[in-house]
């Protein structure tokens, strides 16, 4: 047993149970429905920029990209233009393909020990599927919500609903997304649990997001296939939401006003958590810079002036020995060398 | 290596499960042969960093000033607010454990804590405690936990078992770089004088006489002398080599590794002898310098400081002399500090010219701001436009590979120039696999300012992966060469090979050029730069004869 997801799992049962409690027994619907939301949507806009602005306050003062390719120098050698970008164009197309792929965990290995001592590299694809997949489904249940907001709906939408339904499974149909996502996010905790590598680095507040994400999903579906809430009714709030005239709809059921609560927990939780890992990638001065850095020169703007040991000071210090091997120096010898002497002596002390 | 390092299948069966009780929890124990002696009080006094004094990392009481966490408080808070990728990298981590095992410390260890991730999270527990609100409110769970005597040490033990080679950042989708946090978590131990002396006296060294081994300018003298000599008595010619002369057009500046212990000595006779056959042959007007006697930069290791300090020498220096550009000899972390560092932190050298090779005409435009340029990219330049003399089958009893140095892969991307080089000095050249070189390159497992004795167990088993696969390339190709481009791999493999694989050699580039390069007016050759036999070529000789 572990306390760190048991804490999780249990947070997120208290968290399901304070909203099914405080809907169906005690009708706390506008809280729900309404004020919890808008507090969370606030929550949400303000936190991001406070820490997207938090970051941005701190300057760059180097440039130290990590070079994943070829440099760019001589006409004779290809340069890796996207893993060792040169020019901004190139950083832009890296940062895409990081954003959009997860290029470097496409990297990943997997390291073994074979019989005789052989170390042995092979790829492990598994973490980039479940968490390409998991953010991809991720997404697209988020653009199918605006289903919620709009009225009528775009084309662009229904095409996209169209897609994530092809399978035309149950009634209603079922999406794709739906199921994904809660694959995704089951096997990337259960990756947590039962790796040990994993579980021993993994804290609450990693397990923590995947359970509640889990529980926003699995009352998603429960609703739109089980329960099978009043669709109108959650229409028209959401409407109301984003209209800036709330309603409050009767009988939408509990479960709806649970997954709104886990949605609200999540959009407050947000800021505040490794979730910023969502903003944190555009700022990443590993990644989003160029490589050009002999070619072009990067200002520091708290460069400030330090104390050098000078030639002068060496000369002073070495001009008798330099002299006597026949180094070039800039001042000549004293006539009569005694002070340097004494120098040498304390000089070689040091050493 | 003292009886008590381990045994190489000790080493190999080493588990990678984690122990039962938490990271959090579980006390750190300093063991010797894992970690590298507490800094001489004299050396941090003499660059004026604070707090010099003599502590011993076994004993309970590490003599720290009184408000040692206040230190680190205020240390931690400037830097968070100096450094975006401190602030970014303290943040974002998701901990999804990619970077786990592609850390050779990790790998050669099984310590949990040398994963990258656990690396960054004994300064991110102390950052979530201090400076966010969700840290404070929940604690453990959070991750979060107060600084305490124990966590300072465990800080000092880890961060000084990590060689900043930037492997992990190659992995993480966020491109989280440890180097980065071991950089600042190290500038904050130095508030509290908490160094270690192979670090630090280098430093002091090399800012009294310009070189990290503290050679005196006609101590450097005699040696490079001492070289010419050598070189005389291998090929017949005695190269005349200048030092601190004004006016040269271009200043070189290499490691004092190379002028001091083999093989890295050898590596200088290639230099000496390169430099001598082109002034010969096209009038290369170079020199040397004391002053600036070191491309590497230890202080790189201590703080942002230092390593500005340090490297401040390399500017003045070419400023004094007026020399046009500035040539750079093989070197690991002397490459980053000069690709990603220099020209922001000492520029802009508008005093210096686009460096311009006096030979092929060639612009070396992606240096045209920094005015420093590669070694191997000069090389490479001059080999294809031809213009080098090589006989190269004095390089034929080699089997080659090559071992990118951390830096100038992940930090530069210098991958093809020392290829190129190598293939065009030496006809059997065989890669490591792809999972190992290049931006994937392991570590010697010594860098960083580890590459004391007293730590040997730690650098054997950070070693594991690079040997691991030279011994891979040794078994199926017969490698006997491993060739190199860094100063601190020419000092630190040798011992890591006749370890793991005995029957393989270390070689800078430059030696390998040296070998093949003839020079006018040479006699004939029968030994390599190691005054060792060419096989093969001896014998012909006493058939002359």
């Amino acid at each position: 047993m572990n306390r760190n997801y048991m804490f999780s799992l249990i947070a997120v049962l208290l968290l399901f149970l304070i909203a099914y409690v405080g809907v169906a027994a005690v009708g706390l619907e506008v809280l729900f429905g309404v004020i919890l939301p808008y507090l969370a949507v606030v929550i949400f806009i303000a936190g991001f920029i406070y820490r997207v602005l938090g970051w941005a306050r701190s300057p760059v003062p180097y440039r130290i990209p990590t070079t994943c390719g070829q440099q760019k120098s001589l006409p004779i050698f290809k340069q890796a233009s996207i893993d060792n970008p040169s020019t901004k164009g190139n950083v832009v197309l890296r940062m895409i393909l990081e954003i959009v792929l997860f290029r470097s965990l496409f990297r990943n290995t997997k390291m073994k020990v074979k019989e005789g001592g052989r170390l042995f590299y092979g790829f492990e694809l598994w973490l980039w599927l479940f968490a390409l997949a998991f953010h991809y489904a991720f997404a697209t249940v988020l653009v199918r919500h605006l289903r919620f907001f709009t009225e009528p709906t775009p084309q662009w939408l229904q095409l996209i609903e169209d897609a994530d339904t092809f399978m035309q499974i149950g009634l209603p149909v079922l999406s794709l997304s739906s199921v994904v996502l809660l694959a995704a996010v089951t096997l990337l905790f259960l990756r947590r649990v039962l790796l040990p590598q994993i579980r021993y680095i993994s804290l609450a507040a990693d397990y923590f997001p995947l359970v509640l994400i889990f529980g926003i999903a699995f009352t998603g579906i429960l609703m739109r296939y089980f329960t099978k809430i009043d669709v109108v009714g959650a229409k028209e709030l959401a409407h109301g939401l984003v209209s800036f005239h709330p309603t409050v709809p009767e009988g939408i059921g509990a479960i709806f006003y649970v997954h709104l609560f886990f949605v609200s927990i999540l959009l407050a939780y947000f800021p505040f958590s490794k979730l910023m890992h969502l903003g944190g990638i555009f700022m990443s001065p590993t990644r989003n810079l160029t490589t050009n850095s002999r070619e072009v020169r990067h200002e520091n703007p708290w460069n400030y002036p330090v104390k050098v040991h000078t030639y002068e000071e060496y000369e002073d210090e070495f001009r008798e020995k330099m002299v006597e091997v026949g180094l070039p120096v800039v001042k000549e010898l004293p006539p009569e060398p005694e002070e340097p002497e004494a120098d040498e002596t304390s000089a070689e002390e040091k050493e | 290596m003292s009886d008590d390092t381990p045994k190489p299948e000790e080493i190999l069966s080493r588990s990678h499960t984690p122990p039962p009780t938490g990271w959090l929890d579980t006390p750190i124990n300093i063991r010797p042969g894992m970690y590298c002696y507490a800094s001489n009080p004299k050396s941090v006094e003499y660059v004026g960093l604070p707090y010099p004094r003599q502590w011993n990392p076994l004993e309970d009481d590490w003599q720290l000033p009184e408000n040692w966490k206040e230190i680190l408080f205020v240390g931690m808070r400037d830097r968070l607010e100096r450094f975006r990728s401190f602030k970014v990298f303290m943040d974002i981590c998701v901990r999804c454990g990619a970077c786990a095992d592609k850390c050779h410390f990790f790998i050669g260890t099984g310590d949990p804590k040398n994963m990258p991730v656990l690396r960054a999270e004994l300064l991110r527990s102390v950052y979530r405690n201090d400076f966010t609100r969700f840290g404070r409110i929940f604690g453990k769970m959070a991750g979060a936990r107060p600084m305490t005597l124990d966590v300072l040490k465990e800080w000092w033990y880890y961060l000084f078992q990590c060689t900043e080679c930037r492997r992990c950042s190659v992995f993480c989708p966020y491109g989280i770089d440890t180097a980065e946090i071991t950089i600042i978590g190290r500038e904050l131990l130095n508030l509290l004088g908490l160094n270690i002396d192979w670090i630090a006296t280098p430093v002091a060294n090399c800012y009294r006489t310009g070189n990290h081994l503290g050679i005196q300018p006609h101590a450097y003298k005699d040696m490079i002398d001492f070289f010419c000599e050598d070189i005389e008595e291998i090929t017949g010619v005695l190269p005349t080599p200048s030092l601190n002369r004004k006016g040269a057009e271009i200043l070189f500046i290499t490691p004092s590794g190379d002028v001091f212990a083999d093989p890295g000595t050898y590596t200088a006779m290639g230099y000496l002898i390169l430099f001598h056959f082109l002034e010969q042959k096209y009038g290369l007007d170079i020199t040397w310098s004391t002053y600036a006697s070191e491309g590497g930069n230890f202080g790189f290791f201590t703080s942002h400081e230092t390593m500005k300090r340090l490297n401040a020498k390399m500017y003045a220096e070419a400023k004094r002399l007026g020399a046009k550009w500035i040539l750079g000899g093989e070197c690991g972390h002397m490459w980053r500090v000069i690709h990603q560092y220099m020209d922001t932190m000492n520029g802009p050298a508008d005093f210096l010219d686009v460096p311009v090779s006096p030979i092929t005409g060639t612009r070396f435009e992606n240096a045209a701001s920094t005015k420093m340029v590669h070694i191997t990219e000069f090389l490479a330049d001059l080999l294809y436009h031809d213009k080098l003399d090589l006989d190269t089958s004095r390089n034929d009893h080699l089997k080659v590979t090559f071992h990118d140095s951390c830096n100038p892969s992940r930090g530069m991307g210098l991958l093809d120039e020392p290829r190129y080089v190598i293939q065009s000095v030496c006809k059997n050249f065989y890669e490591m696999p792809s999972n190992t070189i290049r931006e994937q390159t392991f570590c010697c497992g010594s860098g960083a300012g580890l590459n004391a004795g007293e730590d040997m167990e730690l650098r054997l088993s950070g070693g594991l992966p690079r040997a691991n696969a030279v011994r891979h390339v040794h078994e199926k190709h017969g490698v006997n060469m491993l060739a190199c481009i860094c100063a601190i791999d020419r000092a630190v493999l040798p011992a890591l090979m006749e370890y793991w694989v005995p029957e393989v050699d270390v070689t800078g580039i430059c030696e390998m050029v040296g070998n093949a390069l003839n020079l006018p007016g040479q006699k004939k050759r029968t030994t390599d730069l190691r005054s060792e036999d060419l096989p093969g070529m001896e014998d012909e000789e006493d058939a002359d004869e």
